[in-house]
């Protein structure tokens, strides 16, 4: 018999019951709550007369509507703000931990969880939200959920689920400099596609992985869900476990020695197979920059914009035909030479500290181009945004020209008022360049954190590696 | 839930791979508390001309005529044709609220995004899998025949051309099972209550640290 895959022994870890067609009943560690996705949930318990079956397990905080602007004023959407308000009500009534928006603890809910060690190795983490794949970089089965389950979460603590198929993302080799996590999620759903992790798990290993920080880590398995897979996981290993030592919900004592023990054996056996295995050269992968409205639509910093004439198939032609005329560009323009109207740093993707000392690190010294209409950083949490400012990160940003703002999901999704007008091309180091993603008519190129600082003091994108 | 045994709908062919959730329902629609009244708002920036807002009136906005569901001939149409990746992005429920609202009852597709798949059966949409080819002819047949209609019967697990031509599709049994009853998943989870229980006790043990 072969070995198991990680996620095969997390799996195991959580089977509370099994029906004959291996559907599966499955135990969730951890419940992460936000404003947009719940209020309907909390709806249907109340109807049904049901209550949470465990608060320990939740933890909610509002990130998708707040400002990031002053907040003394609350929030002026009336709209948004009874979304929020509504959270907070739920949260007072059920008795859930929330970290209001006034909270320093307050931030992304996929940074605050890892921030807060309410993300741990060898949990379930699940979230009314796509990215929670973010969360799997600590060696947890960490997926996104619909309101419905969301709410079936809160009243049992279990979700049906059949198990997934398997994949192997191996990047072997080391990256060369300038290169980050970002470019490889890009570069690997520009290898397989957004639908290319339909269907399965992916564990992302390899030489290139392990040297990763856990910010990298989570950065590639927020990424997850853009090549289609609904968990990404990284396996547990010294990085894991010293980054989440000592914080807040971390166990302590005889607990934190019971759980490493448990934690240093959340890896795939050396045997284990996959259904599929993908392998990808670090040493290869270059700066990233997406040219479409996919984020399979992905380019280097020294390509050009494709001509849809040599597109695989009659579907993709007409896919790359539209993006092209969507994002006002013409085939063969270099990327390079492709100005940018504005530029946003932050996102569950890109707004951890890490991220914002490499974005920090290609911005000191200079200024943001006069092209430029807007940049801005948005730290990930308050934490995050504090710890920027005790490295005077902010000081870099803010003397360069850039925005420094406080922190929430902001023209990730253009939810609250950051976002773009029509027409308006952005540099972004979120997630999807989807169109109106950020904001009706806007045109999004996602790429690193360094690679959007080099852009906007360039006025344009820029290799960062030139700098 | 809402039930789903038999439907004869007629069919709007949606001619876009990797449809999002952005697409489906955008963003600034997302702020509501409820869960009814997305319909009016679903493409939203592909329906219409002019720029949408929650509290909007219908009637008063600039429909969008190139846009294939604004066609008059596909007006009540409950069945969706569409392209590989359907639903793909974000997690957001409000994309099958928004469908169901509308009056959808069934989407045929080659392929869906897994979480938007599995929010569908949570709300009575039927998301059927049919091969690419099979899909290729049915966008053929649905331009070329006005008012074409398909008749889906769940529980045989077929979709049935006007021509008489029937195709077989998958789809898993516990979920099929819940749809054709329209169950509640809440209730029927707990009644594995013991085991629930049986399992909590097992972990605080072997891992005391996941409980407060
Ligand atoms: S930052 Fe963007 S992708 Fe992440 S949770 Fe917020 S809206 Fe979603």
């Amino acid at each position: 018999m072969s070995g198991l895959t990680l996620f095969q022994k997390l799996w195991d870890a959580h089977v509370v019951h099994v029906e004959a067609d291996g559907t599966t009943l499955l135990y969730i560690d951890r419940h992460l709550v936000h404003e947009v996705t719940s209020p309907q949930a909390f709806e249907g318990l109340k109807l049904a007369h049901r209550t949470p079956r465990r608060v320990d397990a939740a933890i909610a905080v509002p990130d998708h509507n707040v400002p990031t602007t002053d907040r003394s004023q609350g929030i002026a959407d009336p709209i948004s703000r009874l979304q929020v308000e509504t959270l907070d009500a739920n949260c007072a009534e059920f008795g859930i931990t929330e970290f209001k928006m006034d909270d320093i603890r307050q931030g992304i809910v996929h940074v605050i969880g890892p921030e807060e060690g309410l993300t741990l190795p060898g949990m379930t983490v699940v979230c009314g939200d796509s990215h929670t794949s973010t969360h799997g970089a600590f060696g947890a089965l960490a997926f996104g959920i619909g309101t419905s389950e969301v709410e079936h979460v809160l009243a049992t603590q279990c979700l049906w689920q059949k198990p997934s198929k398997t994949m192997l993302v191996k990047v072997g080799g080391q990256l060369g400099r300038g290169v980050t996590a970002k470019d490889i999620a890009l570069a690997i759903i520009g290898e397989i596609g957004t639908a290319g992790g339909t269907g399965y798990a992916i564990e992302f290993g390899g030489l290139a992985i392990r040297a990763l920080s856990m910010e990298g880590r989570m950065t590639l398995c927020n990424m997850a869900i853009e090549a289609g897979a609904r968990a990404g996981m990284v396996a547990v290993d010294q990085t894991t476990i010293d980054y989440v030592k000592g914080r807040p919900y971390s166990p302590k004592g005889a607990a934190w020695d019971q759980a490493v023990a448990w934690w240093n054996t959340l890896h795939s056996d050396a045997d284990a197979r996959f259904d599929r295995v993908v392998e990808l050269d670090a040493a290869k992968i270059e700066p990233q920059v997406t040219w479409g409205t996919s984020p399979e639509m992905v380019t280097t910093i020294g390509g050009r914009v494709p001509d849809p004439a040599n597109a695989p198939s009659e579907v993709k032609r007409q896919d790359w035909t539209r993006a092209l005329e969507y994002m006002g560009l013409q085939a063969g323009t270099p990327i390079a030479e492709i100005p940018v109207d504005k530029v946003f740093i932050g996102s569950c993707t890109n707004s951890r500290i890490e991220d914002l000392r490499e974005a920090a690190a290609v911005a000191k010294g200079r200024k943001v181009a006069s092209n430029v209409k807007l940049a801005m950083v948005v730290p990930g949490s308050g934490l995050v945004k504090q710890q920027a400012e005790a490295e005077g990160l902010d000081k870099i940003f803010i003397e360069a020209g850039f925005e420094w703002r406080e922190p929430g999901c902001s023209m990730c999704l253009a939810m609250n008022a950051d976002r773009l007008e029509p027409g308006e091309r952005c540099a972004s180091t979120s997630n999807r360049n989807f169109e109106g993603r950020q904001g009706q008519g806007g045109r999004t190129h996602l790429l690193s954190p360094a690679m959007a600082a080099a852009a906007a003091c360039a006025g344009h994108f820029a290799d960062v590696r030139q700098e | 839930m809402r039930k789903f045994t038999l439907l004869d709908g007629l069919v709007v062919p949606l001619d876009r791979a990797n449809v999002d959730t952005d697409a489906i329902i955008p963003k600034q629609f997302l702020k509501s508390i409820k869960r009814a009244g997305f319909g009016p708002n679903l493409f939203d920036e592909w329906r219409y001309l002019d720029h949408g807002e929650p509290g909007m009136d219908p009637a008063t906005r600039k429909p969008n005529p190139e846009f294939v569901l604004n066609f008059p001939r596909y007006k009540g149409a409950s069945v969706l044709l569409a392209r590989d990746n359907f639903g793909c992005g974000s997690s957001r429920e409000h994309a099958p609220w928004a469908l169901e609202d509308y009056g959808f009852r069934a989407i045929i597709a080659p392929s869906y995004a897994d979480i938007f798949y599995n929010n569908c059966f949570k709300n009575g949409i039927l998301p059927i899998v049919l091969d690419a080819a099979t899909v290729e002819r049915l966008f053929r047949e649905c331009e070329v025949s006005k008012g074409y209609r398909l008749k889906v019967n769940l529980d045989k697990q077929t979709v049935t051309t006007p021509g008489g031509e029937v195709l077989a599709f998958e789809v898993d049994g516990g979920r099929k099972h819940r749809m054709l009853n329209g169950l509640d998943d809440i209730g029927l989870t707990l009644l594995q209550g013991e085991k629930i229980m049986a399992y909590e006790e097992r972990r605080r043990v072997e891992a005391p640290w996941l409980f407060a």
